[in-house]
């Protein structure tokens, strides 16, 4: 009897510290994943001539207000906030329904030549994205887009890992469901959008956030296809930012911080259906 | 009476095969916006692309050139460095990223690490870095002289690390930012994984005497075959196509140490403006994504018991 309960409090001390072990280990790995945010944090609130002092600033300042005047004040900026907000949000609207419309069609209707459509879109994740820069490049030209939202927009719609993302999720839709909605009397957009949508709420989060995220951070394309400065997005204008001779550090960091600020709350926010939607999408037996 | 015979028959006539075109219709109309974006600015590009790898640009114009590219391209001493260099990022960084993304996965799903939440959001959240933030941050990090990565090196003694100016750190720090960036996704896969197998087995594993490392082997390993197959297919072709990170840290320097095809690629379209030469090299990369990826899915497949 007392060696039995004694192992068990000897197996529970055991388990105790193998979970403190544990933790710290992992979360000392955290603390390199996040140091770099924190780092960018703290370098944002200093001036240039304090940010790469030895030892370094651990410690905020108080020059945030300032960098941040510079930066909005002299390079056009505000403008590519703007641009990239518009962009980015409109893109992911417009795009996470028709991946979403694709996705449903494509696991729910049977139809010649689906398979094959479907294959296609996935098989162009193997052509790496630089092979269409010059094309499109050229197309935009052709148009007259250089420098519009459409040619940020157009091209970015129709995302193949959304599209596959959203097909998995629909599979798992029951046709009951759907069928019970037809037989209601309801026409094939309201059961899409009234009945089908609802139900796969978390996988258009994650489908959201990671065509947010695409759009937001896009920089070589942008970079070929806008020419002047009112029409770069955030990325464009920070390398521009950093392409100067007498680069403003406090002002070049602070921007960057900026350009993170929506997609990192964004993340935050929703990162718990992130997780759910890719669990849904992309790990199928 | 015959008029209204005639009304019906024509009506069940014309409904027959207009019901059919109807059963098309409904997911044609659904499919019909990505179809028409995805011809419009993919399809079209990718095979005029095609097209200009068999075009060499003279006096500006585009004129037929045959297979020249793709001669050129079998010789050209830079694209075999730029192909060796890609190679060689591949085969150290995918195993060692998703060996430890298994791990941590494995950690995360364990009962006895406290404040999973917090420690999973803070190995995913580089996700949200865009390469050019990405650069700004990691140049001025691993700057030489008064970069934080060496401060805290020679804080406790060792020698400072020319991080981006030695071929052999600048390939380090490739591979460095590239993990950094993409474990904490594959981590969560492979959580997702994990979750989805059924806590019986290990407990008939426990009754049939197997302890945790044999359980690891025995039931979580085989159990993660998808997300394996999944990650490892995923990583390759991301690898094979890295442009981001040579780009904004080291433009592939120093002395071509880090040029990989992607930027290659990009260097030959932007810089040289040579469209022919580089949607061949475009062509070529995407012929190795393909032959990898199809070799490594039917491998991992097959070993299926």
């Amino acid at each position: 009897m007392t060696p039995h309960v004694l192992s068990g409090r000897s197996h529970r001390a055991r388990e105790r510290s193998l979970s403190v072990f544990l933790t710290t280990f992992i979360a000392l790995g955290a603390l390199v994943m996040v140091a770099p945010f924190l780092w960018l944090i703290v370098a944002s609130t200093h001036p240039t001539r304090d940010i790469f002092t030895t030892p370094p600033n651990v410690l905020p300042g108080g020059h945030f207000w300032e960098n941040l005047v510079t930066l909005f004040g002299s390079s056009g900026f505000a403008d590519a906030l703007r641009n990239s907000l518009i962009v980015s949000t409109v893109s992911t609207v417009l795009g996470v329904f028709i991946c979403t419309a694709a996705g449903y069609a494509f696991a729910k209707f049977t139809f010649p030549g689906r398979n094959a459509m479907f294959v296609v879109i996935i098989a162009s994740l193997a052509l790496p994205s630089q092979v269409t820069l010059v094309p499109l490049f050229q197309m935009m030209v052709t148009f007259e887009w250089l420098n519009s939202y459409q040619s940020l927009i157009l091209p970015s719609l129709a995302v193949p890992f959304g599209i596959f993302l959203m097909r998995q999720t629909m599979l798992s839709v029951p046709d009951e469901l759907i069928q019970a909605a037809r037989v209601d009397g309801a026409g094939e957009f309201r059961t899409f959008v009234q009945i089908v949508l609802p139900t796969v709420r978390p996988a258009l989060a994650a489908c959201s956030i990671f065509l947010f995220l695409g759009q937001w951070n896009d920089f070589v394309y942008p970079l070929v296809v806008l020419r002047t400065q009112d029409a770069y997005t955030v990325p464009v204008a920070l390398a521009s930012l950093q392409g100067v001779s007498s680069t403003d550090y406090g002002a070049l960091l602070t921007g960057t911080l900026v350009s993170i600020t929506p997609v990192l709350l964004l993340f935050l926010f929703l990162q718990r259906h992130f997780v759910a939607g890719l669990l849904a999408g992309s790990v199928k037996q | 009476m015959t008029s209204t015979m005639t009304t019906t028959v024509t009506t069940t006539t014309r409904r027959r095969p207009s019901r059919r075109a109807r059963a098309m219709l409904v997911p044609l109309a659904f499919l019909a916006p990505v179809l028409v974006l995805f011809v419009g600015f993919k399809a079209y590009p990718v095979l005029y692309a095609l097209y200009l790898s068999f075009t060499t640009n003279e006096g500006g114009q585009q004129t037929f050139a045959g297979l020249d590219n793709y001669i050129r391209l079998a010789s050209d001493p830079l694209f075999r460095i730029a192909l060796k260099n890609t190679l060689q990022i591949l085969v150290v960084q995918v195993p060692i990223m998703l060996v430890l993304a298994m791990l941590l996965a494995v950690a995360f799903n364990s009962m006895l690490l406290k404040g999973r939440g917090l420690l999973r959001v803070s190995y995913f959240v580089p996700i949200v870095m865009g390469l050019v933030a990405y650069g700004v941050l990691f140049s001025a990090l691993l700057n030489y002289d008064n970069g934080f990565v060496n401060y805290l090196l020679t804080s406790v003694g060792l020698p400072r690390i020319s991080w981006l100016a030695d071929p052999f750190w600048a390939k380090v720090s490739i591979i460095l930012a590239l993990t950094w960036h993409y474990i904490g996704v594959n981590a969560v896969i492979y959580l997702a994984q994990l979750q989805s197998i059924p806590q019986e087995l290990y407990e008939a594993a426990a009754v049939d005497g197997a302890n945790r490392r044999k359980q690891f082997w025995h039931v979580t390993l085989p159990g993660l075959r998808p997300a394996i197959v999944l990650t490892v297919v995923l990583s390759t072709i991301g690898t094979l196509q890295l442009f981001d990170e040579p780009y904004v840290l080291t433009n592939g320097g120093p002395n071509n140490a880090t040029l990989t095809i992607g930027l290659y690629l990009y260097q030959n379209a932007f810089q040289y403006f040579d469209f022919g030469y580089a949607s061949a090299i475009g062509y070529a990369l995407t012929l190795i994504v393909v032959v990898i990826a199809v070799g490594q899915g039917f491998v991992l497949r097959r070993r299926q018991p």
